[in-house]
């Protein structure tokens, strides 16, 4: 397989801290590769040197075996892309945002139009050229952005988190498009995520990334095999909880995650274990939910973040859960800090590490 | 008695005096508005000469001082460097620097015993230009640094990673922040047009020279003529009004 970016011992200090440590990477032409790491682990920094907007502190870059510097790192920035965690966009239409990257390129009009076009039916927006880029929801916008990035046809797309902070179905939607451009296009992506299951469903290969260190580059089976401790304890994952696991007899077993929390999983498995559950899979009400649920607890909301058309929720009930919910919802049920309410997921939403 | 009937017709004397003071000032307004309005749609040539120099050499100045004020901002703006913050503090508080203290200055500088005399700029409309895009560099550059710097800093990074050089990702971020560079611009043309000191200490208010609307204003109050400077004050708010209503049409159109 032809290597098209290669790190080799890459660091990059900021003042005091020490965002990466001697990263060794090779990127394939073709493939798909996950950056999987909790927040804070290097992941963005790893992908803006990648991008050629942030300079490592020491070692070097090579993209298609020509090390990357100050005299072809524009040659560099037109070879690949990057779509942002927080979506950036210019302050003008859909199509005039779409456009930038090819205006630079100095493709025609007509060519530019039809560009925008095709890319904006990729990302199921077709007829938004004229609409301003800033008055679109989160999603919207993020589709927009994503759109922006295919459009220039880079031999690299680098996204950081894209599905981060928008809403499950546009969540689909950009799924869906990175592996139909992957498949189709055999564009080279590099997707920096701390979701476990988004690195499942799209990497062909992923590294861990921990404290500014590479702890393990494999395909997502060998990640998902890393000690599950390790896994629990560094990546602070989302939901993650360790425990002695019991076979019920019927079927499922009952983890004792500690601090009186039981959770039953549809597997059956004895001794120690992690298990964790997707923030979007758990069901939030103000008053006990009867339901085929089988673990329904009762908490109390500690903390909110408001992502725009979603809203995170850790709510404290017995051990710590992330919750997301839309932002309707959110609104309709008049949340607050402190409000007792009960949660709810299936014995099948709950995965083993 | 006798004294206090005389104290108040002495009080009514006064009374009726200030009335028709005011009476009297009332009129030459209205008849200065009138004459003046005579006067604006009659197109006198020596007016029509003053707005036109006026708005050239004002013209000028801003756009001279938009364009060494320019490269200052952009780099105050998107550079981190060490004194930074002092530089900013410098045009911060040169916003209010009082336009005869610059003016003063200026005279004693470009008269002919003065460090630039030899350049013979005091009583000549290059000199008044130069003098009035020194008065409002700091709006420029203080007004479109803030702009700058109230942008989303990843623009410009988003810019490189769609292929920009850093040329062309800080006039992405420039183009970002277009609304407030404008009111910049429209800040300090207002502000070279609507002062005095620099036009009348560079200037001198030479007729068909230096002379400006309101160096014009000035002399001709002082001499009594009230309906021309009336007219010129007019003239001088329409410019005002006019040019800072079509920015904000033009924002409005863009947004």
């Amino acid at each position: 397989m032809k290597t098209i970016m290669e790190l080799e011992n890459v660091s990059k200090i900021y003042g005091n801290l020490t965002a990466l440590q001697q990263v060794n990477l090779q990127i394939f032409e073709g493939e798909v590769f996950s950056l999987l790491g909790p927040n804070g682990s290097g992941k963005t920094t790893l992908l803006r040197i990648m991008a050629g907007i942030e300079k490592p502190t020491g070692g070097e870059m090579r993209f298609n075996n020509v090390k990357v510097d100050g005299g072809n790192i524009t040659d560099v920035r037109l070879k690949t892309t990057m779509v942002f965690q927080k979506t950036a966009l210019f302050y003008t239409s859909v199509y005039k945002n779409i456009a930038y990257g090819l205006r630079l390129r100095e493709r025609s009009k007509k060519e530019t139009d039809e560009k925008v076009r095709e890319v904006l039916k990729t990302v199921k927006l077709e007829g938004y050229e004229k609409r301003p880029a800033k008055k679109l929801s989160g999603g919207e916008q993020q589709r927009v952005a994503l759109a922006r990035a295919l459009a220039l046809d880079t031999q690299v797309l680098l996204l950081d988190e894209p599905t981060a902070n928008i809403d499950p179905k546009n969540v689909s939607i950009i799924e869906e498009v990175l592996s139909w451009v992957n498949k189709e296009k055999k564009t080279t992506m590099v997707i920096a995520t701390h979701n476990m299951f988004q690195m499942e469903t799209l990497a062909d290969r992923a590294a861990l990334l921990l404290e500014g260190k590479i702890v393990k580059v494999g395909a997502p089976p060998e990640i998902f095999m890393l000690p599950s401790q390790l896994l629990a304890s560094y990546a602070r994952l989302e939901n993650v909880f360790s425990g002695v696991s019991k076979v019920t007899g019927e079927g499922t077993s009952l983890v004792d995650a500690g601090e009186g929390l039981q959770i039953e999983t549809a597997f059956e498995k004895t001794g120690n274990t992690t298990v964790f559950v997707r923030p979007e899979d758990i069901i939030l009400s103000l008053n006990p939910i009867v339901s085929s649920a089988r673990n329904s607890f009762e908490g109390r909301i500690v903390e909110i973040s408001d992502l725009g058309a979603i809203v995170r929720l850790r709510v404290k009930a017995g051990r710590d859960f992330t919750v997301q919910i839309t932002k309707r919802s959110f609104n309709d049920m008049q949340l607050n800090i402190d409000a007792k309410v009960f949660l709810a997921f299936k014995a099948s939403s709950v995965q083993t590490v | 008695m006798a004294q206090s009937a005389q104290l108040n017709i002495e009080r009514a004397t006064l009374n009726s005096t200030a009335e028709r003071c005011i009476f009297a000032l009332g009129n030459e307004i209205i008849d200065g508005l009138l004459k003046a309005l005579q006067l604006i749609f009659s197109g006198d040539p020596t007016l029509v000469e003053i707005c036109v120099r006026s708005l050239l050499i004002s013209g000028s100045a801003t756009i001279l001082a938009f364009l060494w004020g320019l490269p200052v901002a952009m780099t105050l703006g998107l550079k981190k460097f060490r004194g930074r913050f002092l530089i900013k503090g410098f045009f911060n508080a040169m916003l209010g620097i009082p336009t005869v203290a610059l003016g003063l200055i200026l005279y004693l500088a470009f008269s002919k015993s003065g460090p630039l005399g030899s350049l013979r700029l005091l009583y000549d409309p290059v000199g008044m230009m130069i003098g009035e895009a020194i008065l409002v560099t700091p709006i420029i550059v203080s007004f479109t640094t803030s702009a700058i710097e109230s942008v989303d800093p990843e623009i410009k990074d988003l810019a490189k990673t769609l292929g920009a050089s850093e040329t062309e990702a800080s006039i992405a971020v420039l183009k970002e922040s277009i609304n407030s560079v404008a009111l910049a611009i429209t800040a300090s043309f207002n502000r070279a047009i609507a002062e005095l000191g620099v036009a009348y200490m560079v200037g001198g208010n030479i007729a068909g020279l230096t002379s400006v609307l309101t160096t014009l204003i000035a002399l001709e109050t002082n001499k009594g003529n009230i309906e021309l400077s009336i007219a010129l004050a007019i003239i001088l708010f329409l410019i005002v009004f006019a040019l800072t209503i079509s920015m904000n049409l033009i924002q409005r159109r863009r947004t």
